[in-house]
């Protein structure tokens, strides 16, 4: 008996690294410490009813934002594992497999339980806000996206410490990624983890797509839509055009593990191309996802902080849809060297570069929008000019790549690593804390430090410049990616030195920024004052902060883009007076525990189809798991009673409250 | 010190820290370095697309710099301030236009070598054939002209053109790169792939696996050794007269041991395996990638796996 539950337990849990024993102690050690802190404090009815059931998107925003800044954290740790084991030749710390584990899952993470939260939180909390909604169009569908992004993030990091990590690389192609060469369920555990969350990324952007085009106060046309707003909408069409391309090639890479199929497995009549060109029509887009909102934040902070309108609007959104269409001609050149024909080649080398055009008119845009403004430095502002030199290099290392010829060098090379890198870091996490620290008054109603800001800044640029730069030249080198080991002779030796020091800056630079937050939560002086910079242009400064659930007491008319600039500039005028609002009262959606329960659900689901692999009974709670799913969507199918309204006396309560005359 | 001092020192110390980085040993840019006519369409490509890159990244990065000092908000500041000028349909031709022109002159030369890379020109004396086939985690060389075959490491001679026919046996797909000789291209378990490699200096050149395929990928690292026809004659005929003979089994072993392997060379290898093997994998669902329409004479074997 004893014998058996050894067995067991050496299978399912991952055994034999003393760095995971330590992940398991402080897994454990945290879990009781968060279960003690909430009963002792008697929080548990707290924690379910205003953040569990919530339908409310700027709390399931909050949610989104908390979990992408610990999934940074453990993808950070990940990257600095690497950097380490790279650091000097013949290293020791980790060993092959190890090692491959934690390039896929940090690749993984970083992407899709990192970037994409993170844009989450922000569609949340602002989009909503600058159309003068009260909350999205399907504030239930909210919640569910965001249990199964949380259910499917947690399933993907349970295979650290149970069942083993993916270790095929982030996008697991195939046949590396199917049962012969990865057997054990730490490829299920990547497929389910991101098809789970992936579910949720598709329904978000139904959602916002919908709210955008159906829920803007009246007057709002679409060309008077703020520029993040424009840029969400861009980006949910291409969500909803490339996330069940993802479903589907995760679905096929099951059925070939499961059922023993042969979608991709060349032997049985299936071919791997199929699945590479699958997943990168859903993996090229998948970049555009995440950089089209940067850009937006980038307009917005550009044109409040150079206190002038946004130059070449027009050209700004025409600029987006064209990236948003051109991103879909783009997936080929992920494999130049596969063998593809010269004309394919050539068509995608052309249709790569031609992505550089539109993404350079916004640079020329925001130039010219500072350019006759008032460039103010404050923390956002400071994002932005960190922004604009490392996205421009990292844009021309992308054309040059893109040059098929060229390519046949640049492949799988580490100048590869550093173009991806300069793109998505340069140009995805630096706009993203950029917009973090403009929206961050306005949802919680108080500024983050600036002396820790610009610690963090110049730590994380610095840091950029010293880990990445190198790796350019490690490319020139004939260093290839993915190696988790070299010898002297090579030369790779201080390059990869420099490059370690790098990352360890900008991790500090990181710890800077938990700093600023935890300092802020604590110490910073609280205000509910609307326009937090005094520069605001948009609706969401014409509300206090942190606003009231309901947004809007009384929803806006609109008279034209930057729609509170004008407000101002009408309140200077001589013999204004404001209007008397009418109050009503206010329709809201009511709370739920469904979408938190159907989340668990497919956790279960997805747990027990991943370890099926190493136990055939984990198929019971694989499928008890899939019942509880159309349990809980039958329950939602007959609930009727989901919605309830404010009465006037309580939304006048709440404005009076927040220091506004009602 | 004075200030002033102190940062021109320390100036001059992180220059002189990042020449002796960049400087160190040139010749380990090997990227940088071709030595054979492939390597060197791919170098200029990316010379050209520096170039024409950099027309564009060094006037924005001058122009983001001036006008960050030139607008910045402090007291006293008399650069023209003007909130509301947020149209200029002659700039936005410029900088849609501009960009165009450039994504054009570099899509020219990329289509030219793109299309040129994919037909190199007819020799009157077909290309020497050499089959290349990754294993985990190894790579092996067939020389059907010589009917010898290497383990990690590969001969060739200096001066001509080289046909490699790339595949991978019973492992996940790799790439074959070869830095200084041809790029790279992938190897895909039942197809075979054709990279043209030619040599134009002797020497020992640095190749490896390029694309990641498990635990033993990052010593999948071998020699391309490059000699004239004599010399390479001459091993040749050295490893047909001393090397024992590839038999059936040691291919297999080769095949089905996951593992790295030592440097080894064979006198002989059973006819056809390559081909045979390329079937196996998978081969027949795809006869139309393993193409051989420039086969050398007298290789009837090769032939045969294209009907």
């Amino acid at each position: 008996m004893l014998e058996n539950i050894k067995t067991f337990a050496s299978t399912f849990f991952v055994t034999g690294d003393p760095m995971i024993y330590g992940a398991d102690v402080s897994i454990v050690l945290v879990s009781l410490a968060a279960l003690f802190v909430l009963t002792y404090f008697k929080k548990w009815g707290y924690v379910w009813r205003e953040w569990i059931t919530t339908v409310d998107h700027k709390k399931i925003g909050t949610m989104y934002f908390t979990a992408a800044l610990l999934m940074l954290f453990r993808g950070g740790v990940d990257a600095l594992l690497m950097r380490v084991q790279l650091a000097a030749p013949d290293m020791k710390l980790l060993h092959s497999e190890h090692y491959n584990e934690i390039f896929t899952t940090h690749g993984t993470i970083m992407i899709l339980f990192m970037a994409m939260p993170f844009m989450f939180a922000l569609f949340n909390w602002v989009v909503p806000l600058q159309i003068g909604a009260r909350d999205v169009a399907f504030p239930f569908l909210n919640s569910v996206s965001f249990w199964l992004f949380f259910f499917g993030a947690m399933l993907f990091n349970l295979s650290f410490v149970i069942g083993g990590s993916p270790d095929a690389g982030w996008l697991s192609y195939p046949p590396l990624s199917e049962n012969a060469f990865s057997h054990g369920p730490g490829q299920n555990f990547y497929i389910w983890g991101v098809q789970i969350s992936g579910i949720g990324s598709l329904a978000t952007g139904i959602n916002f797509l919908v709210t955008i085009l159906k829920m803007r106060a009246p007057g709002m046309k679409l060309m008077k839509m703020p520029m993040f707003t424009w840029s969400v909408l861009a980006a949910c069409i291409i969500i909803i055009f490339a996330f069940p391309v993802l479903t589907i090639s995760l679905a096929l890479l099951f059925m070939d593990r499961f059922f023993g199929a042969h979608f991709f497995t060349i032997d049985g009549g299936g071919n791997p191309m199929m699945y590479v060109n699958l997943i990168w029509m859903w993996g090229h887009p998948e970049v555009y996802i995440v950089v089209l909102p940067a850009f937006g934040i980038l307009s917005e902070v550009v044109s409040t902080f150079s206190k002038k309108s946004i130059f070449g609007y027009k050209s700004m959104v025409f600029a987006m849809m064209v990236i948003s269409v051109v991103s879909y001609f783009t997936w080929v050149h992920h494999f130049f060297t596969m063998g593809a024909g010269a004309d394919v080649n050539t068509f995608f080398a052309i249709s790569t570069m031609a992505i550089a055009i539109p993404t350079g008119v916004k640079v020329f845009n925001w130039l010219f929008t500072m350019f006759r403004g008032r460039i103010e430095v404050s923390q956002p502002m400071l994002w932005v000019m960190g922004f604009i030199p490392c996205f421009v290099v990292g844009g021309a290392t992308g054309v040059m790549l893109a040059v098929a010829p060229a390519d046949y060098q640049y492949h799988n090379s580490y100048f590869l690593v550093a173009h991806f890198h300069q793109t998505l870091i340069g140009g995805v996490v630096f706009p993203y804390l950029a917009g973090l620290y403009y929206w961050w008054p306005k949802i919680f109603g108080f500024k983050l430090n600036d002396r820790l800001g610009k610690w963090a800044f110049w730590l994380w640029n610095i840091g950029f410049y010293v880990c990445f730069m190198p790796q350019y030249a490690l490319g020139f080198m004939g260093m290839t990616r993915r190696l988790y080991t070299y010898g002297w002779d090579m030369g790779w030796a201080p390059l990869n030195m420099v490059s370690t020091v790098g990352a360890f800056l900008m991790g500090v630079g990181f710890l800077f920024q938990g700093w600023q937050i935890i300092h802020g939560i604590l110490y910073a002086e609280r205000s509910n004052a609307t326009d937090s910079w005094g520069t605001g242009r948009s609706l969401e400064w014409s509300i206090p902060s942190p606003p009231p659930v309901y947004n809007f007491a009384v929803v806006p008319q609109v008279k034209g883009f930057d729609d509170w600039y004008l407000t101002k500039e009408e309140m200077k005028k001589p013999g204004y007076k404001a209007e008397k609002p009418q109050l009503e009262s206010i329709h809201m959606p009511k709370n739920s525990g469904i979408p938190f329960v159907m989340g668990a659900c497919w956790f279960l689901a997805g747990f027990g189809l991943t370890m099926e692999t190493a136990f055939s009974w984990m198929i019971v709670p694989g499928v008890i798991g899939l019942i509880g799913v159309g349990l809980c969507m039958f329950a939602r199918s007959f609930s009727y009673d989901t919605d309830y309204y404010i009465p006037v006396d309580e939304v006048k309560r709440t404005e009076a409250s927040l220091g506004r005359v009602v | 010190m004075s200030k002033q001092k102190l940062l021109r020192r320390s100036g001059f110390f992180i220059m002189a820290a990042l020449a002796m980085v960049l400087l160190s040993g040139c010749e380990q840019y090997i990227v940088l370095d071709p030595k054979g006519p492939v390597a060197e369409v791919e170098y200029r490509m990316i010379v050209i697309s520096t170039i024409l890159c950099a027309i564009v990244v060094i006037p924005v990065l001058a122009i983001f710099a001036y006008v960050v000092y030139r607008f910045r908000d402090k007291p006293g500041n008399n650069a023209p301030y003007a909130p509301h000028w947020d149209d200029n349909k002659v700039l936005e031709i410029i900088w849609w236009g501009v960009p165009i022109v450039i994504i054009g002159i570099l899509g020219y030369f990329t289509a030219r070598d793109t299309f040129a890379l994919a037909n190199p020109p007819k020799t009157e004396e077909p290309p020497m054939v050499i089959q290349a086939t990754s294993m985990d985690w190894k790579w092996v060389f067939h020389y059907p002209g010589q009917d010898i075959a290497t383990v990690n490491e590969v001969h060739m001679p200096v001066g001509k053109r080289v046909e490699f026919q790339v595949t991978a046996d019973n492992a996940p797909m790799n790439s074959f790169w070869v830095p200084q000789l041809a790029g790279q291209t992938y190897t895909m378990p039942g197809m075979a792939m054709k990279l043209g490699i030619q040599a134009n200096h002797a020497g020992e050149y640095f190749g490896s696996g390029a694309n990641f395929t498990g635990a033993g990928f990052a010593h999948m690292q071998f020699k391309v050794i490059a000699e004239d026809q004599a010399k390479f004659d001459q091993w040749a005929a050295n490893v047909k007269h001393t090397a024992p003979a590839m038999t059936r089994a040691d291919y297999d072993k080769l095949v089905t041991t996951k593992g790295l392997a030592d440097k080894k060379e064979y006198s002989s290898y059973p006819k056809g395996i390559f081909e045979e093997r390329v079937m196996e994998n998978g081969g027949d669902n795809h006869t139309g990638h393993f193409e051989h329409k420039e086969a050398t004479k007298g290789e009837k074997s090769q032939e045969s796996t294209n009907k």
